[in-house]
């Protein structure tokens, strides 16, 4: 058991996490219904700002507070209690990142910041809207520094050793989270402020375009690293076998470092600004992150065919029916993975150069977000929530609450699979994303989309609704193991944190000298973005006022 | 450092593909000219009414082959009258924005632009089926954003 304030620590975040979560899929909820014009918002509220708070709330605050929370526990119980500072530094980054939600949220109510969370200039939201997303980012950086020093404590103490893999794992990702937010933390301060509160009068579209993907992609690979965490060296606990190799998770992390900033471009596919030689080059590179994904795919089979033997399976796929199918920390994070195939394949389209085409800003793109960090990335955190809420409060997980996970766990998936494929399908046929409506005035064109079996309002509310009675329970259980089920007296009733051996006998050290992989990082940037950004800068048009056209 | 045989066959099977897929996009990007959209012009997004080709914005002949069709994005409508072009001939698409960023996308064809103001986007396409195209814009551009939309005919010669 960690320290009681470290999981004090924890628990907050994993609380902020929540309430971002019961109101992100309310949202949600709402919005399949008014598509569907079988709702209509009272006149104070509209179809945008929802939209806007689900995407803020689920993608950005549910999934931060979320990670933060399973990054302390785990810092703390693989490196040992933190320290005064590092608690100190811990709770200032939660309070900050929180004040900046907190601002960020009442202006998206007050109405003052339709803006969508990706807030495209020269759309001009309220002032504040900025400055509570700043915020959000700087809490994240002093909640990473806290969590940097802490780290640092461990290396001097234990001078020459390899760190656990979960402390390097976490590293690796707060190294990529920073680098990371350099492009949205300089539009933010250094365009939208300024000119928000009216000290500028115009601002550079395209240039703030291009330093929001420099954060906006690697901000995908900020939510899914830690679920891979989550598989490297939780599942082989659970499955009671070691880590299937130390090295090679280790590596295809630092891969991650490296591939996963300079390839912003494949966002921007469609539009001015930018020569082809560039965008085809961050294809290029958005192609080599597929490595480590497919280095993950390999050690994930090969510890469940390894656990599965272990338990008895026999011949070439006996195996697999050995797994511990009713246990829900494992079944959960497994069809998390499952999803994340179709999902991989999918994001290969979208980075496809002109075959982005295709898809871009169509409702595929949605569907593609709801198979990736709708369900692989948020299911492995429910997986993690069913044990480490427990752990953090020393709460019994009883058996109805298990019952309850399961039936948890299998509507969220058959309400995303319904509506992830009919938005998938939606899509190619060439239904936008974004917007309230789609039917341009019954437009034949339009109502053609909508005519198929799969392809109709009907399944993306019927999948809509199944996935908001997922969430519910989901709260439930997250209520009840946080505040109200039994403590756990009895050991076999103690919720343990299933942390697995991994062999470092064999590992290289230079993995984790971090100044290679950061010096290649930079490196990779500066080829990658210097010579368009400088010319973006250089053959700028004169800037754009801004318009609330909301 | 230690790779499992199976492990090796898996990457280099996987890398492989990635080397054939990335091989068939940039070889029909660059010797065939499969690109999206795109264009390096730009335009003061306050005269873009007084600005050419803006100032007479619809289709024009440039020559046998090849027609231009310019457009004004703006919220929440496209201005420009009259959207006629023949099939099978290149259109040269140019479009720009007056206020926020927009997108110009044809129902059931490959063009799908962003819009941005300041910026001159170009793609070129060539109509293979006569009818009427649903156009819209696909990235949210305020509260009219599902209301903006226009069409396109295509006219058999």
């Amino acid at each position: 058991m960690i320290a009681v304030q470290d999981r004090k620590i924890a628990l907050w975040n994993i609380g902020v996490a929540y309430t971002a979560f019961l109101i992100g899929t309310l949202c949600g909820l709402l919005q399949v219904f008014i598509r569907n014009d079988a709702l209509q918002l009272p006149a104070w509220l509209d179809y945008y700002q929802i939209l806007t708070a689900h995407g803020v709330l689920l993608a950005l605050v549910f999934t931060t507070f979320f990670i933060f929370g399973f990054f302390i526990t785990g810092m703390s119980k693989s490196l040992g209690s933190f320290g005064p500072k590092v608690r100190l530094f811990s709770w200032i980054g939660f309070w900050v990142t929180l004040l900046g939600t907190v601002m960020a949220t009442a202006m998206i109510v007050a109405g003052e910041a339709s803006v969508l969370y990706t807030f495209y200039a020269p759309l001009k939201a309220s002032g504040f809207y900025y400055v509570g997303l700043a915020l959000v980012i700087i809490g994240t950086w002093i909640s990473s520094f806290a969590l940097v020093g802490h780290y640092r404590v461990w290396r001097k103490n234990n001078k020459g050793q390899l760190s656990p893999l979960f402390a390097f794992m976490t590293i690796t990702t707060i190294i990529m989270w920073i680098i990371a937010c350099l492009g949205v933390v300089a539009t933010v301060l250094f365009q939208y402020i300024p000119w928000a509160f009216g000290w500028t009068d115009t601002i550079d579209v395209e240039l703030s375009r291009t330093l929001f993907w420099f954060f906006g992609h690697p901000l995908v690979y900020f939510w899914l690293l830690p679920a891979y965490m989550a598989w490297y060296v939780i599942v082989p606990k659970i499955l009671g076998v070691k880590v299937f190799s130390d090295s090679l998770a280790r590596l295809s992390f630092v891969l991650f470092i490296l591939f996963s900033i300079p390839v912003g471009f494949h966002h921007q596919l469609t539009e001015p600004g930018i020569s082809n030689f560039w965008k085809f080059l961050q294809v290029v590179l958005t192609f080599m992150v597929i490595v480590p994904s497919l280095m993950t795919a390999f050690s994930m089979f090969a510890t469940f065919e390894i656990a599965g033997r272990k338990n008895g399976g026999k011949g070439l796929f006996g195996w697999f029916t050995k797994l511990p199918w009713k246990d829900i920390r494992f079944t959960s994070i497994f069809i998390a993975m499952a999803f994340f195939i179709p999902g991989g394949a999918g994001g290969i389209i979208n980075a496809s150069f002109q075959l982005n085409e295709v898809v871009h800003n169509t409702l595929w793109i949605v569907g593609h977000f709801h198979i990736t960090v709708g369900t692989p990335v948020a299911m492995t955190f429910m997986g993690l929530t069913f044990w480490l809420i427990p752990y953090l409060t020393g709460r019994k997980f009883t058996k109805s609450m298990k019952v309850l996970g399961l039936v948890q766990i299998i509507t969220w998936s058959f309400g995303m699979l319904l509506m992830s494929t009919a938005q998938h399908l939606l899509g190619l046929l060439g239904a936008p994303r974004r917007t309230a409506y789609s039917g341009y005035n019954d437009h034949p064109a339009a109502l053609e989309w909508f005519d198929g079996i799969l392809t109709n309002h009907v399944t993306m509310a019927i999948g809509g609704s199944i996935l908001f009675v997922s969430a519910m329970i989901l709260i439930y259980i997250v209520v009840m193991t946080m505040f109200l089920s039994p403590k756990a007296v009895e050991p076999k009733d103690i919720v343990d944190f299933p942390l697995a051996e991994s062999d470092m006998s064999r590992t290289p050290k230079w993995l984790e000298n971090w100044w290679i992989w950061i010096g290649l990082a930079l490196a990779l940037i500066v080829i990658a973005y210097a010579i368009p950004i400088s010319q973006m800068i250089h053959h700028a048009p004169p800037g754009s006022e801004g318009f609330k056209t909301w | 450092m230690h790779l499992h045989k199976y492990e090796k066959i898996w990457l280099v099977f996987g890398i492989a593909s990635l080397i054939v897929f990335l091989s068939v996009v940039g070889v029909s990007a660059f010797s065939q000219d499969h690109t999206p959209a795109g264009g390096m012009e730009t335009i003061d997004p306050k005269k873009v009414s007084e600005t050419a080709p803006f100032d007479n914005p619809g289709v024009t002949q440039l020559d046998d082959d090849t027609y231009q069709a310019t457009i004004v994005a703006m919220a929440f409508g496209y201005q420009a009258p009259e959207l006629k072009v023949p099939v099978g001939k290149e259109i040269i698409f140019k479009v720009t924005s007056t206020d926020v960023v927009h997108s110009l996308t044809i129902d059931n064809t490959k063009v799908n632009m962003m819009v941005v103001p300041g910026r001159i986007t170009t793609k070129s396409y060539t109509f293979e089926e006569p009818g009427t195209y649903l156009i819209l814009c696909n990235e949210y551009c305020g509260t009219g954003h599902h209301m903006m939309y226009t069409e396109i005919e295509v006219y058999e010669q």
